[in-house]
């Protein structure tokens, strides 16, 4: 599935003296193919996460379309569009992100305890198993987030991603708390994951990352520009 | 089992501390308010009871009935005492204008020696002219009460059947009143001649205060209800005036002393209902919204791995209700075991009629204070998962970082 953006803004009010907007981005126009391993660098404050999440459909856009397959998913309501994001988008979000009552084999299959039949939660418990072990969390598939240290909550984060093999992963520094041999591991299973036809947006300051992008854009102050 | 099934409970168990204060809240939200409506509305009933047992719409006495006892402490209080007059009034009194229904009753005290089974006062009643105590009567017996038959009240641990003895004369327990909630519960009824039996009985054995008394030609009280076309205030004023060495009271003066102790006393439960109520409430939304504002992340994890609005709302919303239902449940039920079992502490520590409500009106109290009590946490959850709901995933995931 072809994902594309056209003419993408977004805009924040921001409380001062006077209310007055802020350009996060600036219409963007961008286009994802299956298998591709695309990555976003920028300054902090660029707006690269903020573009991130309207690609994900989690934060609706000022202006412009997100077209998954020719469908426009912010036209979509919102039942639909969460139904969409838990079928064909994985998103591994900045910082730590889990469920606190729930195991981590139970936090990476979130979202077929959502939705799925038994039979998916047993085949998802079984997935959750490889990419575990993949990501060298196996050790932990009871654990409760409370006992993982971050690289480990950024590893779960990355399975949960990845358990539903979607159309297209976004992944928001996902290497942010990894050692540089965790660091080389995970961008190897986003590249393998792209290889396999998931397409992986990846926004990161990671400079190594650079050399598994298929394609590399830069982001300057809400302005994206191929690199 | 589905997530939004099961979430709620694991929720709830992975954070003991917030979850049993929030139960505990609840708790004592319903507890506060099944309590409070339980005793409010036992006072009404038991006002209610008072009211209809009196019957009458004026009671006269022997005026030194009122240097001698306190009159009402007698009629409401169930104080055991008795004052006599001379039957002649009773044939004064009736010949006034405005009565419609006239009737006498003979006032006896047990002793607490060995000639009587138990203190307490015992009301003689004319069954050809009562229109007071026989209506009660004959809702727990079927004929009339025979010579030696008493009948007594709820409160009294003697059973039909029984035999129970004044001034060393036995007497049939032939029937137990309903409960009225008042003092009256403690007295015993029975018929002008056993009355009549059990004072010259008292008498004869020295123990009757009043030493030189015929009781064929004495009454202790005279009970009238008022005939259509005349006031109450008419006849009453009629009856000081011309009847005289007697005092006349309207029986809803006498209740309109109670009913007003009442009004006191529902006001201050009243207020206490609502200050808990608004200090449980502010304290549930507060704890709801905090509860939530620190949960935020989580709820976007859930947003980003495909769950709706709705069902975010869903999880949240059950969560409150187990709590709040929960906490609900065990208030009413520990509301109950205070105000059913203790009913006659609460009884004797506020000195005023209290007679609980039926079964059913206890009930739909219940339920209306389960609904009351889940309708404040669920109203609390539901203003933070709609909070939650309308902010973009984004955002918060954004803001966190």
């Amino acid at each position: 599935m072809t994902m594309t953006a056209e003419a993408l803004t977004k805009e924040f009010i921001r409380q001062g003296n006077g209310t007055n907007r802020f350009v996060a981005v600036q219409p963007a126009d961008i286009s994802i193919e299956r298998g591709q391993f695309v990555l976003l660098m920028g300054r902090s404050g660029s707006g690269k996460s903020t573009l991130l999440n309207m690609l994900a459909g989690l934060l609706t856009p000022t202006s412009g379309k997100v077209l998954y397959g020719g469908e426009d998913i912010y036209a979509m309501d919102d039942g639909k569009l969460s139904r969409f994001r838990s079928e064909h988008i994985g998103v591994i979000p900045q910082g730590q992100t889990a469920v606190h009552s729930l195991t981590v084999t139970e936090n990476i299959c979130l979202s077929y305890m959502l939705y799925g039949t038994d039979k998916e939660r047993a085949a998802a418990s079984e997935y959750a198993a490889v990419l575990m072990e993949r990501l060298d969390i196996s050790r932990l598939a009871d654990a409760m987030p409370s006992e993982l240290s971050g690289g480990e909550l950024r590893r779960m984060a990355i399975a949960r991603a990845m358990i539903r093999k979607p159309d297209v992963i976004f992944a928001d520094e996902p290497t942010c708390d990894l050692d540089d041999e965790n660091t080389e591991n995970v961008l190897k299973i986003l590249k393998e994951t792209a290889l396999s036809g998931t397409a992986v947006f990846m926004v990161t300051h990671e400079k190594d990352a650079a050399e598994y992008a298929d394609v590399r854009y830069k982001m300057s102050s809400g302005r994206i520009e191929r690199d | 089992m589905k997530l939004t099934k099961s979430l709620p409970f694991r929720n709830i168990a992975g954070r003991p501390a917030r979850s049993a204060a929030l139960v505990i809240l609840t708790v004592l939200m319903a507890v506060t308010m099944i309590c409070g409506t339980l005793i409010v509305s036992s006072l009404r009933t038991g006002l209610n009871a008072l009211e209809a047992r009196l019957g009458a719409d004026i009671m006269t006495v022997p005026a030194s009935a009122l240097s001698k006892q306190n009159f009402e402490n007698v009629i409401m209080q169930g104080s055991r005492g008795y004052f006599y007059m001379d039957r002649s009034y009773l044939d004064k009194a009736a010949e006034r204008e405005g009565i419609e229904k006239i009737s006498p009753q003979l006032y006896l005290a047990s002793a607490s020696s060995s000639c009587c089974s138990v203190p307490l006062q015992i009301i003689g009643y004319d069954p050809e002219t009562d229109f007071t105590v026989t209506p009660w009567i004959k809702r727990s017996m079927g004929g009339e009460l025979k010579d030696l038959d008493v009948v007594v009240g709820n409160d009294l641990s003697v059973f039909v059947g029984n035999t129970i003895t004044f001034y060393g004369v036995e007497c049939n327990v032939a029937a137990k009143l309903d409960k009225t909630g008042t003092d009256l519960d403690t007295a015993v009824y029975t018929n002008m001649n056993t009355i009549k039996t059990l004072i010259r009985s008292s008498l004869e054995l020295g123990m009757n205060d009043f030493a030189d008394i015929d009781p064929d030609s004495v009454v202790s009280c005279i009970l009238i209800k008022v005939a259509g076309g005349y006031t109450v205030d008419e006849v009453l004023n009629d009856l000081n005036l011309h009847v005289r060495r007697t005092k006349s009271f309207k029986t809803a003066d006498m209740v309109s002393g109670i009913a007003g102790s009442l009004e006191g006393i529902s006001g201050l439960i009243g207020a206490l209902i609502c200050a808990v109520w608004v200090l449980g409430l502010v304290i549930l939304f507060l704890a709801f919204v905090m509860s939530v504002n620190g949960r935020k992340k989580e709820f976007a994890v859930l947003r980003v791995t495909g769950a709706s609005r709705r069902k975010l709302s869903g999880i949240v919303m059950s969560e409150a209700l187990m709590m709040t239902v929960t906490g609900a449940v065990i208030g009413i039920l520990l509301g109950l075991l205070i105000v059913l079992p203790f009913n006659g502490v609460i009884e004797e520590s506020m000195g005023m009629p209290f007679l609980l409500p039926d079964t059913g009106v206890v009930l739909l109290f219940s339920v209306l204070a389960l609904i009351v009590s889940a309708a404040a946490g669920a109203v609390s959850a539901a203003y933070s998962a709609h909070r939650i709901g309308c902010i973009d995933t984004g955002v918060i995931l954004r803001g966190d970082n």
